[in-house]
């Protein structure tokens, strides 16, 4: 018989790590969508899924058996992924910044008419929803990703980032601000 | 009549807030807010284009593969200091290769300096032999105290707040952790207390750093700089290797040593 959520749980605290890996299992692919949707890069999402279950692991006598595991993951993996981010901008910071007066590939993009040819090409569309999404702010992105694709309600996303329900309504609102600005070229009509 | 917001029409995408009826109602009435909200509509549906890679059905476990090493090392280690000092026991043969090897070479020079011949008054070349190894020690031990004090300094000066990937300072304390043994030892056994006591104290730290986990959250960051900090073991490591880093200067000044 399949071991639920809550009872690989209790197990696990007492020392089962197979149990344990019952849980890696069942939830890596989940927390790997949603690590890549907020990093936008396959081996940062990876890297935020096994430091996901590391923290989960050492946290694990603070989960409360009410909760769902699976949320309760979701939001460590957010933690995980926005450290991820701000590491990596701090690491971008220390390199050289771009050649300045060089063309913004994303600018040109937006100033070409849009096609019926050009919307037909997926590959592009996913370039620029992918270069959109990457121009977000890392709360907007957290904040949008947890809305948009995970379909979290307001209140559970301020929880979730640390930030109070307001801030995460408007980390939404800027991000959608954002993507429309960029991706509205290629919807209108 | 006024227009729908942008904040309106998110919040009605997204089914939250409690003004829908009024929002389902201002739409069917304004023709400019519809085209509006049918823009924000189309966009958001794209966001949906942007692929996530396809994992496969096994990935969970090949998390799992990645990960069992460090839960085992958790499991068995829980709560208890001793595991972790305990830990080098496994070390990767490479350690103990490259432990041993030095091992040969400190032993070679403590025991070639034990029982050289003492020098003989009119013997300059014998008493030279023993200086320069001692200045070789000393040398040895001062670069391993100023690299001990970068790892710590790094630590110690790490944002606060925010979580930390310290596997480049860990591979450092990872090899530090065989040289602090031997220079310990023969500190110990040449009854350099000073130096031999502040390589005891940095030996248990070099070991938390090396066989925890690489990436730390704020707290065990915290946790960590407090240690350093609690234990003053890097004020400690500066001032033996600012003494150690003088000797060996006055060493070099013995004349005859000038050319090394």
């Amino acid at each position: 018989m399949e071991l639920t959520d809550s009872v690989a749980v209790a197990q696990a605290r007492d020392g089962n790590s197979g149990a344990f890996r019952v849980l890696v299992e069942r939830h890596s692919r989940n927390l790997f969508r949603l690590a890549y949707r907020m990093t936008g890069h396959q081996e940062d999402a990876e890297d935020v899924v096994q430091e996901t279950f590391l923290r989960a692991y050492r946290q694990l006598a603070k989960f409360d058996d009410r909760a769902s595991f699976g949320t309760w993951l979701y939001r460590i993996a957010a933690n995980c992924s926005l450290d991820l981010i701000r590491a990596r901008k701090r690491r971008s910071e220390n390199q050289e910044s771009p050649e300045e007066g060089a063309p913004d590939p994303m600018q040109s993009l937006a100033d070409a008419a849009p096609t019926p040819e050009r919307l037909a090409l997926s590959s592009e569309v996913e370039r620029r929803v992918a270069g959109a999404l990457d121009d977000l702010s890392e709360m907007e992105r957290a904040a949008f990703v947890l809305r948009h694709y995970e379909g979290m309600c307001i209140d559970d996303i301020g929880r979730t980032l640390g930030v109070q329900p307001n801030a995460a309504k408007h980390s939404v609102f800027r991000a959608v601000q954002k993507l429309r600005r960029a991706l509205e070229p290629l919807v209108s009509t | 009549m006024d227009h729908l917001t942008e904040e309106q029409f998110v919040l009605y995408y997204y089914g939250e807030g409690d003004g829908s009826a009024g929002v389902r109602e201002h739409l069917d009435a304004c023709e400019a807010c519809r085209r509006g909200y049918a823009n924000l509509q189309r966009v958001l549906n794209i966001v949906d284009a942007a692929p996530v890679p396809e994992r496969a059905a096994n990935y969970g476990a090949q998390v799992w593969r990645k990960l069992e090493p460090r839960f085992k090392q958790k499991l068995n280690g829980r709560g208890t200091r001793w595991a972790r000092w305990l830990t080098p026991v496994l070390w990767p043969m490479r350690h103990w290769a490259a432990t041993a090897a030095m091992a040969g070479l400190v032993i070679a020079a403590f025991l070639a300096g034990r029982y050289y011949p003492k020098p003989q008054p009119s013997s300059q070349m014998a008493s030279s032999a023993g200086q320069v190894r001692e200045r070789i020690l000393l040398v040895a031990v001062g670069d391993h105290l100023e690299r001990s004090q970068m790892v710590l300094v790094e630590l110690v000066n790490a944002h606060p707040g925010q979580s930390l990937d310290i596997s480049s300072e860990q591979q450092r304390a990872g090899d530090l952790v065989s040289e602090n043994r031997l220079y310990r030892q023969t500190a110990a056994r040449t009854g350099d207390a000073s130096v031999a006591g502040v390589l005891d104290e940095l030996e248990p730290v070099l070991l938390e750093i090396a066989n925890g986990p690489a990436r730390l959250t704020p707290e065990e960051v915290d946790k960590l700089r407090r240690r350093i900090e609690g234990d003053g073991i890097l004020f400690k490591v500066r001032v033996v290797g600012s003494t150690v880093r003088h000797r060996e200067e006055k060493a070099a000044a013995i004349p005859g040593q000038k050319s090394l």
